[in-house]
């Protein structure tokens, strides 16, 4: 055990996080408002150059923008081990995934070649450099929990989605070859590897935190994540040599993902703490949406409809891993906020009573209504989706566009709360 | 012999007193509520103290660092105890609204501190004091709120 790498303190500089997490409901509402533009994307299926795009500016933009910004966050105080150059990385991390993702998007809408070309040189650097950056500090923390090995594998997942993606480029020239073969890898190591395994590493911290539930059981934590890496890679392999099989593979990473739902709700049903707490509302949404995905994808597989493809889709990415990180954001940022004002205060040795408390870094209210915003724009673009009719899209991406807008400027209220305090006592 | 299994399970006594206490007060029930939070603040007093008086005092010695990881648990329980004083406060003032607004902010602390303790902190004292045990341990219990439970 390395202890002089350890000092539990290492809470970065706010700005680390913040500015990822204030950038990230940008992307959300841009991906509601190409959707509110071209309402007819959803009628037309999955693969076009719209869908495309917007699909990139939910997981790259939303939900990557969040997940690299808590990455930083988390590592030094739950891992135990200090980023190196905090403020630096998360500044120049920051400013090239966000043009970079804005220009590969971009190059997605308009089928540019140039612009596909110029996000993914500012994008792939920044994320490779931060894949190894986080092993480095993985592989260097005396803590042996769970996280880190969901951490490591999640990681990993990026990787591959990420060579993935580069490989089909190339490939094909850099025209986009929408259903590439390929394809189906990226979205499986995307969705199930990087946003399932980060989504299930930190459940397994936060799930009993917020709730005060009982811990996962020991021997999902040991091994869920092992699993998920394995069958990903059988799933790969077999994809690629014998396709006769493949079916097996998916269907036990289906029953892992039902397992992590299932197991999660099933913790929160025991919960010791039974306030109404708008986060908790957030995450059941969230572990009923990846239970119907689940449902719509194992339908898909009898029945030929389109369509349940792009409900599959949207449960996953809006229901499941939205809602959830939606949820997470109001509690991460106020506290973070209240932390780092209760630093400055102390080592100033001022008076901490007057600091404001959570509920009034953010108030419950408005999340409360973002929370039925996001709801409501859920259950539209479901209902959209089965309907195919262009107006009731138009209404599902208004909504969402307000859910995602409202949900940027209650940080954004966070964060005035913050500098709003500091100007009162003199210290901003 | 290990000092993480009643460290963590006097963890998880508190945790239960504290989501009883925020039920209790959001009940609106004053007296219940008073009584409610004496216990957990009592129980978390009780806690806070065992480390700070016996078990950091002992890691300190054995591993020379009072910089180190103790120095930042130690600050973090200094502000646990001003959110106990809003809360105290608040309880004295009846205003349900100020307590639950400061208990939310004292779980996510707690919590995330308990997390680093448990996963981090309490198997360094594993290692590190397994030779004091015999000593330190009766010494614990008779501190903690849950040894008996």
């Amino acid at each position: 055990m390395n202890y002089t790498a350890l000092s539990l303190s290492q809470t970065p500089p706010l700005s680390v996080p913040l500015r990822f997490f204030l950038t990230a409901p940008l992307f959300l509402a841009a991906a509601a408002l190409l959707l509110l533009i071209n309402a007819d994307a959803l009628t037309v299926g999955r693969w076009s150059p719209t869908m495309l795009a917007l699909t990139h500016l939910v997981t790259l933009g939303f939900l990557g923008m969040v997940m690299v910004g808590a990455i930083q966050q988390l590592l030094p105080v739950l891992i135990g081990v200090p980023l190196t150059y905090p403020r630096l990385t998360s500044t120049l991390l920051h400013l090239l995934m966000a043009a970079g993702i804005l220009l590969l998007v971009t190059g997605m809408a308009l089928t540019s070649l140039f612009l596909l070309q110029l996000g993914s040189a500012l994008l792939l650097p920044a994320l490779l450099g931060f894949i190894l950056l986080v092993w480095y500090t993985l592989w260097r923390s005396p803590s042996t929990h769970a996280t880190v090995g969901a951490m490591a594998l999640a990681l990993f997942a990026l990787l591959v989605l990420g060579g993935i993606a580069l490989w089909v480029m190339l490939q094909g020239g850099w025209h986009l070859p929408l259903a590439h073969p390929l394809t189906r890898l990226h979205i499986g190591w995307g969705g199930l590897g990087w946003i399932g395994a980060l989504l299930i590493g930190v459940s397994y911290q936060v799930v009993p935190m917020f709730q005060i539930t009982p811990e996962y059981p020991l021997r999902v934590r040991r091994w869920l994540t092992l699993l998920l890496a394995g069958v990903l890679l059988l799933w790969s392999a077999s994809a690629l040599f014998i396709p006769s099989v493949t079916w097996l593979a998916e269907f036990a990473l289906a029953g892992l993902v039902l397992l992590f739902a299932v197991q999660t709700l099933w913790l929160q049903q025991q919960r010791k703490r039974r306030l109404a707490d708008v986060t908790f509302d957030f995450w059941r949404l969230a572990m009923g949406s990846l239970i119907l995905a689940v449902v719509t994808w194992l339908l898909g597989q009898w029945f030929n409809w389109p369509q349940l493809g792009l409900v599959t889709g949207v449960l996953f990415l809006l229901g499941f891993a939205t809602s959830a990180i939606n949820g997470m954001l109001y509690k991460i940022v106020p506290f973070l906020v209240w932390l780092h004002l209760n630093n400055r205060v102390q080592s100033s040795g001022g008076w901490q009573g007057s600091i404001p408390n959570m509920k009034q870094i953010i108030p419950v209210v408005a999340t409360r209504r973002q929370y039925q915003l996001h709801s409501a724009a859920l259950l539209l673009l479901l209902l959209a989706v089965g309907v195919e009719i262009v107006p009731v899209v138009r209404i599902a991406a208004g909504l969402w566009l307000i859910s995602a807008l409202y949900l940027g400027w209650n940080l954004l209220q966070g964060m005035r709360c913050y500098q709003h305090y500091l100007r009162q006592v003199g210290q901003g | 012999m290990s000092y993480s299994n009643p460290m963590a399970n006097d963890h998880h006594h508190c945790d239960e007193l504290f989501a009883a206490a925020e039920q209790v007060v959001e009940g609106g029930e004053w007296l219940r509520a008073s009584e409610s939070h004496r216990r957990f603040i009592e129980a978390m007093r009780h806690h806070l103290e065992a480390e700070e008086q016996l078990l950091f005092p002992a890691f300190e010695a054995a591993s020379g660092m009072t910089q180190g990881p103790t120095s930042v648990m130690r600050h973090e329980h200094e502000q646990m105890r001003g959110l106990f004083a809003q809360m105290d406060q608040a309880v004295a003032a009846q205003s349900g609204d100020d307590y639950l607004g400061a208990s939310e902010t004292l779980l996510i602390l707690m919590q995330q501190h308990n997390a680093k303790e448990e996963q981090i902190l309490y198997p360094m004292l594993d290692q590190m004091l397994a030779p004091q045990a015999d000593e330190l341990l009766p010494q614990l219990a008779e501190r903690i709120d849950s040894a008996g439970v």
